[in-house]
């Protein structure tokens, strides 16, 4: 059963045993606006926690998006590339950046669940 | 004063409406022990006849280029410039407007870019072009600190026939970066090996073509070397009229091209305001700096033009060099356009042809004066002669004869030994008059 | 009577009808003067040229068999069709000579002629930045003539001439103040620059780009900048401080000395962004305050065209201590004459050169032209009146629009927030596009970042009060109509421009930036 857990940058991280599926939720795509261009890590390359691992460009902003959690990056989302807008029209299913097998499960710990990050976005408003 | 419109019963008014007795109420910020209350030392208002008076006096102590016979080059070049292309850039309309950043009323300057810019990439035969920077000299250190992005290397090789402002510019940029630079020395004959300076930390070499020597370089063997080792290459031109007869670097395999737009549009102005020429392969488009124009549709469909990919010029990113944050040239950039429009393909290659010959026969002539070799084997409209005496001497004799005839290249590579060569420039400015006078003068001088 | 041929009535009327409708249909889709265009591609022909030149006589080229082949695709024109193009181009623009542009930070002021005639003297336009300095002394005491100007009127030591935008002067002044550190030995500690979070984003990208990290400084509640922040920020890795002042949310920064006193005391510097000269001309003096080094926008403050982008020109006054690390080439004087100082050699402590030869010559002309004109006096009110005509927007709308520090003097830009549209449902945005209809530029939007939904008018001193009457009077309606609920003047403005708004959207994700020939059919 996957669990999804949040960044107060507003990154997601969908895990399934040591898989984790990193995208941007609904209030960063409305924040940023249209999306235009999205930078991808290549396949292979080992993240850090908290290091910047993508980029994604709007109209108006050019953002770093910073891995969740550690690992290196299995596969990467390549339909971004031709259609951009996904991101904006599904973040959280077709609009997933990249995927990487977790290094240390153990740091998902301090980042926000479901719940916590709702609260999180409405005191934000 | 005849540029505020604002009469002392106006400012009684708004100083009523805004609620305070007198003007120094509006600046009670500053510090009463700061605050001037006196005049400085500068002199009071002038009428619009006396500061014409003073001004045209400081016009008229210099020697203006289309006074004399004038061969002066190395890096800006005069031109004729048709009499519509500065008639129109003081249209009010072009002159006064500001940035297009409001695209809705600004169509006019948004559309003379995206011309602009089709122009530059056809001319240099890239894929895409920007809507210009200050200079070539500046649009060289951008395309270096873009090589070491796209590369992720941080050494620039730069060829020893690259113009020396531009070589210092991009030592400079580089040295505060904290990025490493390999400048070849001197290269009057164009026989550097630029492809044997390239190490696994070079991200770019930098050459120009014509060279400040006026040498033509092909560039394609080192194209090829530079993509065999992981290098971009970066041609350099000064004299964009050039583009009308030489193979242009897009046809030999660059990878960034970068050059001064001023022959085309622009008078000579002491140095500035120039224009940026700066064009790439699409593949790193969105890592070129400077402003880019878009074609797009409005509300009703309608085409448009806007300005685009500007999150470019502001995201910082701390593992790759940052861009620096650049506003185009504008009317210099608009009178590059419209001179070119008139020119045309036609009229462009017609243009040079006449440069070249003219070059060519200056060439010859200035050959069979004693004394003086010229050194090129290639040029197109500038070429670099040795004199049996000190260069600047000889043009310094030559101007009380009321001849400038070129730049001695101890001004631009001082204490290198070359202090016995001139950099000539002939252009389609130069009647046959001009070229013999030069020659006798030149004879004379000797 | 009516019919004699000699004079024939052909009963033309000379009263207007009554037509119902005002949105008949063109074939060209023109509307009268309003003018569609296509590109120079798309009207021009490869083999016209409207340039005049006589083809030379047939001989060898000397090019290394280096000779250009292909075509290049670029079309020409002959003269009237240029000139109609460009014609109809220009009036698609708005311009300071049509309106008001009520930029904050900009400082859209007039752009006098005589700037314009004085530029084009071939004393001055056709001139070469290499030929001998003997032949161009006129050039060069102009040159120092402006350089005295600037000093006098900031109260600094030396002057940098040669940055050709105010972006450029900014890394310009910079640049210095790293080879002072340097030259301190200090350079490898002294990392880290101070800068407001209200600051243009030009200030902490120069700095990074320089190789200085940003640490930011809070605003107070008046947005302005409290030495005691500033204190608490300063230590040994500080290099330096970059202020504006006024700063960037129209005001004075009224700690000014203390802070400069404070990043001295610290072996820092403080850098001036001198955007907003145009408040304090013979007011007050950089350099009285403390700053050490400042760059001025000679395309803002001293009236030099903004010409749709540019050119522009950034010199940088700087203090006695920074003078030594000014770049190449600067000015020098002795019995021989003037000559600019062009090598290291003669120059050993310069940090380097930004430019190729000497600067915007053509933009000093300009602006000397312009400080003539005014003189020390006409400058002097021109900062006067462009103050005052602040102020006079700001008492005029205090009643309707929010301010973020409250209602408060401002200096020579006045500054809102949408604290007053949220009720309304409508957007800086919206209100800033309606403006556009009623045939004004909008003001600057959404800068400073530190209000929320910013709103920054500059006037200028060069509008007189009907013009600024007109303008609060519309802010005023406008303002009245978004309270009242009349989106549709707001919702999808402007209506009336040569434009509707653009798909911004589209140009970023599909780039289409140079026309390529169609394929043939």
């Amino acid at each position: 059963m996957p669990t999804t857990h949040y960044t107060k940058d507003h990154e997601y991280i969908r895990v399934e045993d040591d898989a984790g599926v990193v995208g941007i939720t609904d209030y960063a795509q409305s924040q940023l606006g249209d999306v235009v261009f999205v930078e991808l890590p290549l396949v292979g390359k080992m993240l850090s926690q908290g290091a910047e691992s993508a980029v994604v460009e709007s109209v108006k902003a050019a953002s770093g998006i910073n891995a969740p959690a550690s690992g290196d990056v299995v596969e990467i989302n390549r339909a971004l590339e031709e259609t951009p807008a996904i991101v904006n029209e599904d973040p959280l299913g077709n609009g997933w950046f990249f995927k990487i097998r977790l290094s240390d499960p153990t740091e998902l710990d301090g980042l926000m669940d479901e719940d916590a990050y709702q609260d999180y976005v409405k005191s934000l408003e | 004063m005849r540029y505020l419109p604002l009469t002392p019963d106006d400012r009684a008014d708004m100083l009523a409406r805004i609620g305070v007795a007198d003007i120094e109420a509006l600046f009670a910020d500053i510090p009463a022990d700061k605050r001037l209350d006196y005049d400085l030392d500068l002199p009071r208002r002038k009428s619009e006849m006396e500061a014409q008076r003073l001004l045209s006096g400081l016009a008229a102590k210099n020697v203006a280029a289309g006074s004399v016979p004038f061969f002066v080059g190395a890096g800006a070049y005069k031109h004729h410039i048709p009499a519509s292309v500065d008639h129109l850039i003081q249209r009010s309309e072009f002159l006064t407007s500001y940035t297009p950043y409001q695209a809705e009323i600004a169509q006019g300057t948004l559309q003379y870019i995206f011309e602009f810019q089709t122009q530059v990439a056809a001319l240099t035969a890239m894929d895409v072009a920007n809507a210009s920077m200050y200079d070539g000299s500046t649009a060289t250190a951008e395309a270096v600190l873009m090589a070491h992005r796209v590369t992720g290397r941080r050494k620039a090789v730069l060829s020893g026939g690259l113009h020396p402002h531009y070589a210092e510019v991009v030592r400079t940029v580089s040295q505060c970066a904290g990025e490493s630079v390999a400048a070849l020395p001197p290269d009057v004959f164009a026989l550097e090996d630029l492809g044997a300076a390239i190490d696994a930390e070079t991200s770019c070499v930098v050459v120009q073509s014509p060279d400040v020597f006026g040498n033509l370089r092909d560039l394609s063997g080192l194209a090829a070397t530079c993509k065999a080792k992981g290098a971009l290459l970066i041609a350099v031109f000064t004299e964009a009229v050039s583009l009308g007869l030489v193979k242009p670097p897009g046809a030999m395999g660059a990878d960034i091209v970068v050059g001064e737009g001023q022959s085309i549009g622009n008078a000579l102005n002491f140095g500035g305001p120039y224009v940026g020429l700066f064009a790439a392969k699409e593949k790193y488009l969105r890592q070129m700096p400077g402003r880019l124009c878009g074609e797009t549709v409005d509300a009703e469909g309608r085409r448009g033009f806007v300005l685009t990919l500007s999150t470019r010029e502001q995201h910082i990113r701390r593992d790759k060099a940052t861009s620096n944050i650049c506003t185009n040239s504008g009317l210099c950039c608009l009178a590059f356009t419209i001179h070119l429009s008139l020119l045309g393909e036609t009229g462009l290659r017609r243009l040079a042809r006449i440069n070249h010959a003219n070059a060519v026969d200056l060439a010859d002539r200035l050959a069979s004066v004693k004394g003086v070799e010229v050194l090129n084997r290639t040029f197109f409209n500038e070429f670099t002669i040795r004199v049996a005496a000190d260069a600047a001497d000889v043009l310094e004799r030559l101007a009380q004869r009321g001849v400038l005839g070129g730049v001695p290249v101890s001004r631009l590579l001082p204490e290198q030994g070359l202090d016995d060569l001139i950099l000539v420039a002939s252009t389609e400015i130069n009647a046959d008059e001009d070229r013999a006078a030069f020659a006798d003068a030149l004879q004379g001088a000797l | 009577m009516l019919n004699r041929p000699e004079h024939p009535t052909q009963a033309r009327p000379t009263q207007p009808s009554d037509a119902a409708r005002s949105d008949v249909e063109t074939f060209t889709g023109n509307r009268g003067l309003a003018l569609e265009e296509s590109l120079i591609f798309e009207i021009g022909r490869a083999e016209v040229t409207g340039v005049d030149l006589d083809e030379p006589a047939p001989f060898a080229y000397r090019l290394g068999g280096l000779e250009r082949e292909a075509a290049m695709g670029l079309p020409g024109l002959s003269e009237p069709e240029a000139m109609r193009h460009y014609v109809r181009l220009s009036q698609k623009n708005y311009s300071i000579d049509a309106g008001l542009y009520p930029l904050g930070s900009c400082t859209m002021k007039h752009n006098p002629r005589l700037n314009e005639l004085m530029a084009r003297l071939p004393g001055f336009a056709d001139i070469h930045p290499l030929q001998p300095q003997s032949t161009a002394q006129g050039a060069l005491e102009l040159i120092e003539e402006l350089a005295r100007w600037l000093m006098a009127l900031t109260g600094m030591a030396a002057v940098a001439m040669s940055p050709k935008a105010g972006a450029h002067g900014e890394a310009c002044g910079m640049m210095a103040i790293k080879a002072a550190i340097e030259a301190k030995g200090e350079g490898a500690v002294r990392k880290i620059v101070l800068v407001p979070d209200s600051a243009h984003g030009t200030n902490p990208a120069s700095a990074t780009r320089i190789g200085f990290e940003v640490r930011s400084v809070p605003a107070c509640a008046d947005g302005t900048v409290d030495a005691a922040e500033v204190r608490r920020r300063l230590g040994p890795d500080v290099a330096a401080i970059m202020l504006t002042n006024p700063n960037t949310c129209g005001l004075f920064e009224k700690d000014i000395v203390a802070i400069a006193e404070a990043v001295h005391e610290a072996g820092a510097y403080f850098y001036c962004d001198g955007a907003n000269f145009n408040a304090i001309m013979g007011k007050a003096r950089p350099g009285d305050l403390g700053v050490d080094a400042m760059h001025i926008n000679l395309h803002k403050t001293f009236s030099t065209p903004h010409g749709g982008g540019g050119p522009g020109s950034g010199p940088v006054v700087l203090s006695a201590l920074l003078a030594p690390f000014a770049p190449l080439p600067f000015l020098r004087r002795d019995e021989g004459g003037l000559h600019l100082v062009e090598h290291p050699g003669e120059a050993p402590q310069a940090f380097g050169r930004i430019t190729a030869f000497h600067g915007q010559m053509g933009m000093f002309v300009r602006a000397l032209a312009y400080m003539l004109s005014h003189g020390v006096d006409g400058l002097r009110q021109a900062s006067e009146d462009a103050v005052l005509s602040a102020n006079y927007i700001r008492a005029s709308l205090a009643d309707l629009m929010s301010q973020p520090f409250g209602d408060r003097l401002c200096m020579h830009e006045a500054l809102f927030d949408d604290a007053w549209l949220k009720p309304t449902g409508l957007t800086t945005l919206d209100f800033a596009k309606a403006l556009i209809d009623e045939g004004f530029h909008p003001m600057t939007v959404y800068f400073p970042l530190v209000a929320h939904g910013a709103m920054l008018i500059e006037p200028t001193e060069s509008e007189s009060k009907a013009s600024l009457d007109l303008f609060i009077a519309t802010l005023r309606d406008l303002a009245f109509a978004a309270r009242r609920g009349e989106t549709e003047r707001f919702i999808g403005a402007p209506f009336y421009a040569p434009r509707r708004r653009l798909d911004e959207t589209r140009a970023a994700r599909n780039p289409v930036l140079k026309w390529t020939k169609p394929a043939a059919i």
